[in-house]
């Protein structure tokens, strides 16, 4: 019964991928296209209806889903290859090395995260613009702010997967392939990530499916209070952040809080049962 | 006892003052000033009220003078609330997040911890099964899902509670709700968890060999070594309640200290951001001593001293 609850996840996670991926081509509506159908409850036409300048809140939803997954991809990855650089060389390296390594991710920690976020984007946003501008990537350059949120979202979300990797490196090091390996005079770095690496890459694997929903969950919350992915853009936070600015007790329009909601939190659901189904088959 | 106390709390200070460093100095190294939110300030004026606030000078003079300032208890005054102290502002709204926090933080392990043992309790049965995605689900819903869908439907289909303000006790309901139901899904999983680890053990067995009754197998014998990582990880999840609070106080209209934080954040308005990044810094420096100092009265085999 559990592959077949495995099997579905996937399934239905890669229909979403290919419904951000295709959809908003087979839409009639473009994201940005204004109509004069202003909060129109979902019908034939607007399947699940339309926003405050009558755009068609299915196609926003397909388009925010890029937006969303990719920003979830990305930064995922980012922390991936951040937190297990540092978690390899700390751990191996110990002593002092480690002690002040791990000092700095502790105090990390006691920063809020949106500020760092926030503080990366303002600082870089021009420069980035201009470092693109006159070269081939110069089409890039107005999503520069974009760019710095995928990046910036993933340079905080490595903190925990460090500690676990050093953890795991603190025990693997003493083993016995490791020190034959030193004993043949293989350099650091070949042990680090031909020796080490191998064995902690399981659980690596396992944290990414849970570093996926919290950088997705986390660009949701930076946008959804206007601080993250700007209009004209869509995210889902930003999607939800417009229905939830319209909520008044005389007339809601109930499709604009409602989809958003369900198409995030399915998703993050999705996205947890994974890393839950991983981990099980892990033990 | 004493000396651990003493030991943690030496240990803490370097933290929270790199933390501090840290934050002002990224604040400050933000583009755009505090000072001019639309139009630009002619360089004598805003040369002036940097001098006024305190904030001329190289960075590290403007550090050392903020730091020194904090040595005092001075946290320094609001750049965008002219008039008003940081103190101020923080001792008029921490106590609102504080209540509303260690309210979803009781409800969260009030509702977490039953939840989490009655879905080990039937590991393996379609209703165990059933428990355990309650959870899973309770831990996917963000918070800024939960506070427009429960206004949505309790405030405006039904009309139950009010939906936002401050002041009395039906406007907390909500709030508190939707702050503590995610972490009602953390601390089940994390119960559920160790209770299962526990479950296989031989102590147990003996247990239940003499006749204990299966309810007080679960709440009297295993709960107690079961909830160690519970309460390891209640310290962070007693701080981010608070720090998560940030999104519902804006939601709800609540005049907490994540509202200022997020206005401090936009307007760079320096002392307030890091005057709050203090407070939670110390909060959660605080509440891992606490998990700690538990851990320990939980564990007979985990010392202080070492």
């Amino acid at each position: 019964m559990k592959p077949r609850a495995l099997h579905l996840c996937l399934a239905a996670l890669a229909f979403l991928t290919l419904a951000a991926i295709f959809g908003p081509y087979c839409s009639p509506y473009s994201v940005d296209q204004i109509s004069q159908t202003r909060l129109a409850s979902p019908d034939a036409t607007h399947w699940l209806g339309t926003d405050l300048h009558g755009r068609d809140l299915l196609t926003r939803l397909l388009f925010g889903a890029r937006i969303s997954l990719l920003v979830g991809l990305v930064g995922a990855t980012i922390s991936l290859f951040v937190g297990v650089t540092y978690g390899l060389i700390s751990g191996y390296l110990g002593g002092r090395t480690d002690n002040a390594m791990m000092r700095f991710v502790d105090i990390l920690y006691a920063l809020p995260r949106i500020v760092l976020v926030i503080v990366l984007i303002s600082l870089f946003d021009l420069k980035l613009k201009h470092l693109l501008d006159g070269t081939f990537l110069a089409p890039l350059a107005s999503h520069a702010r974009l760019l710095l949120l995928f990046v910036g979202l993933g340079l905080v979300e490595w903190l925990t997967l460090a500690r676990i990797v050093r953890a795991q490196v603190l025990s693997i090091k003493e083993r016995a392939f490791v020190l034959s390996a030193r004993l043949i005079g293989q350099n650091t770095p070949t042990i680090l990530f031909r020796q080490i690496l191998p064995q902690v890459l399981p659980i690596v694997l396992t944290y990414l499916t849970l570093a996926l929903p919290a950088v997705i969950l986390e660009e949701s919350f930076l946008s959804f209070l206007g601080l993250g992915v700007q209009a004209p853009l869509a995210s889902w936070g930003t999607l939800l952040a417009d229905g939830a600015a319209l909520l008044n007790p005389i007339r809601t329009p109930w499709w604009l809080i409602v989809f958003p909601s369900l198409l995030l939190a399915f998703t993050l659901l999705l996205l947890n049962f994974l890393g839950d189904q991983l981990r099980k088959l892990q033990k | 006892m004493i000396s651990f106390l003493f030991r943690r709390i030496l240990s803490s200070i370097p933290v929270a003052l790199a933390v501090i460093a840290i934050c002002f100095l990224l604040v400050r190294l933000a583009p755009g000033s505090p000072f001019s939110s639309e139009r630009a300030l002619d360089p004598a004026t805003q040369a002036m009220l940097e001098t006024k606030y305190g904030l001329s000078g190289s960075l590290p003079t403007q550090l050392f003078r903020y730091a020194s300032n904090l040595l005092h208890g001075d946290l320094g005054d609001s750049l965008k609330f002219r008039g008003r102290t940081v103190n101020e502002i923080i001792g008029q709204s921490l106590p609102r997040s504080l209540l509303l926090g260690s309210i979803a933080f009781t409800l969260a392990l009030a509702l977490g911890i039953p939840l989490g043992a009655w879905s080990a309790a039937r590991q393996g049965k379609p209703s165990g099964a059933i428990l355990n995605g309650l959870a899973l689900l309770t831990l996917s819903i963000p918070t800024f899902i939960l506070a427009p869908v429960t206004v949505l439907l309790f405030s405006f289909y039904i009309r139950l509670c009010p939906p936002a303000g401050w002041g009395s006790p039906s406007q907390l309901v909500l709030p508190a709700l939707c702050l503590s139901l995610p972490f009602v899904g953390v601390c089940a999983r994390l119960t559920r968890s160790g209770l299962l680890e526990v479950l296989g053990a031989d102590f147990i067995r003996t247990a239940r060999a003499k006749g204990v009754t299966e309810p007080n197998l679960i709440f009297l014998h295993a709960l107690r070594s079961a909830i160690l990582p519970l309460v390891a990880y209640a310290g962070p999840l007693a701080a981010s309640i608070l720090t998560g609070s940030l999104l519902i106080e804006e939601t709800f209209a609540i005049p907490g200290i994540g509202q200022f934080f997020v206005s401090g954040v936009i307007n760079r308005d320096v002392f307030l951001v890091s005057g709050v990044v203090l407070v939670y810094c110390l909060l959660l420096l605080f509440f891992n001593l606490i998990a700690d100092w538990l851990t320990a009265l939980l564990d007979p085999r985990i010392s202080l001293s070492s």
